[in-house]
């Protein structure tokens, strides 16, 4: 179980809202985390800089809240066959799928863009459909 | 300036994956548990995230013709609705619904220092730079 929380999310989601906002503003780039990485992985691009600074400071943020003695809850029911298989599937469902939550889901669907409503849609659907199967049919997790 | 401003971005972000409760694996895999031990949780999430974006981007495409640091916006361009794009997203919602991880829940998680968000990483890197050198340009 883990404990309903609306205003949290609310304002966790208000806070990667203003993210996209700011990187817009300043850099004129959509805040997605699938182009991000993927213009590090070789080959290389160009302005590859400004993508590091802002995945760095993505991984670096928790430890700042730690500072300000706020940890989140995190427990990950999945075992490493389904971390390894879910990750090899992540990676090349976001290339070719053009992006996940955060760059079709928050910058997409802010911007009404039809591509990033038909592939929210469809990872919403297919994660469901997963998580079902692994918990009701196959009774794990 | 400009690298400020990408702190920014990237802090507003890991913190905002961190407080939503986006981080935590076991709350993605409940608010898809709509058969079982469901957290709605996550539709606040994205419900923020796209308000706040929504004006947001408003406010700026409105008032400015360019961003501060670059010349230009870079927006993407396609509008095809193709195979890639649905086959793609298709098999992301598989993996994000068996690890529980999806890419922005996953980088801001390192800074946890916990083992698993370390094996995801590394099997999504291989996956995408994988897909990436082989697989030419996305759909």
């Amino acid at each position: 179980m883990t404990e309903f929380t609306p205003l949290m999310s609310l304002l966790g989601g208000v806070l990667i809202g203003l993210s996209a906002v700011v990187l817009m503003f300043a850099q004129g780039r959509i805040a997605g985390i699938t182009g991000l990485v993927a213009g590090l992985l070789p080959p290389v691009v160009a302005d590859w800089g400004w993508r590091l600074v802002f995945l760095v400071c993505a991984a670096v943020a928790p430890l700042i809240l730690a500072v300000f003695k706020f940890v989140p809850d995190f427990e990950v029911p999945a075992n490493t066959a389904q971390l390894v298989a879910g990750g090899l599937l992540v990676g090349v469902g976001v290339y070719f799928g053009n992006g996940c939550p955060s760059g079709h889901g928050i910058c997409g669907l802010s911007r009404f863009s039809m591509r990033s409503v038909v592939a929210v849609l469809t990872f919403m659907a297919t994660a469901g459909i997963t998580v079902f199967v692994t918990r009701h049919v196959l009774g794990a997790g | 300036m400009r690298w400020l401003s990408l702190v920014v971005a990237g802090l507003l972000f890991g913190a905002g994956i961190a407080i939503s409760g986006m981080i935590n694996p076991a709350k993605v895999f409940n608010f898809f548990d709509v058969a079982g031990s469901w957290d709605p949780s996550l539709a606040f999430v994205m419900a923020g995230g796209v308000l706040t974006a929504l004006v947001g981007y408003r406010l700026i495409f409105k008032s400015r013709a360019e961003p501060l640091f670059d010349t230009r916006f870079h927006l993407p361009e396609r509008t095809k609705i193709n195979f890639a794009l649905v086959a793609g997203s298709a098999l992301f919602g598989i993996g994000w619904g068996l690890a529980g991880f999806c890419p922005g829940g996953a980088i801001p998680a390192l800074g946890l220092g916990q083992p698993q968000a370390f094996v995801f990483v590394a099997a999504m890197l291989v996956g995408l730079g994988g897909a990436k050198w082989l697989g030419g340009k996305p759909g």
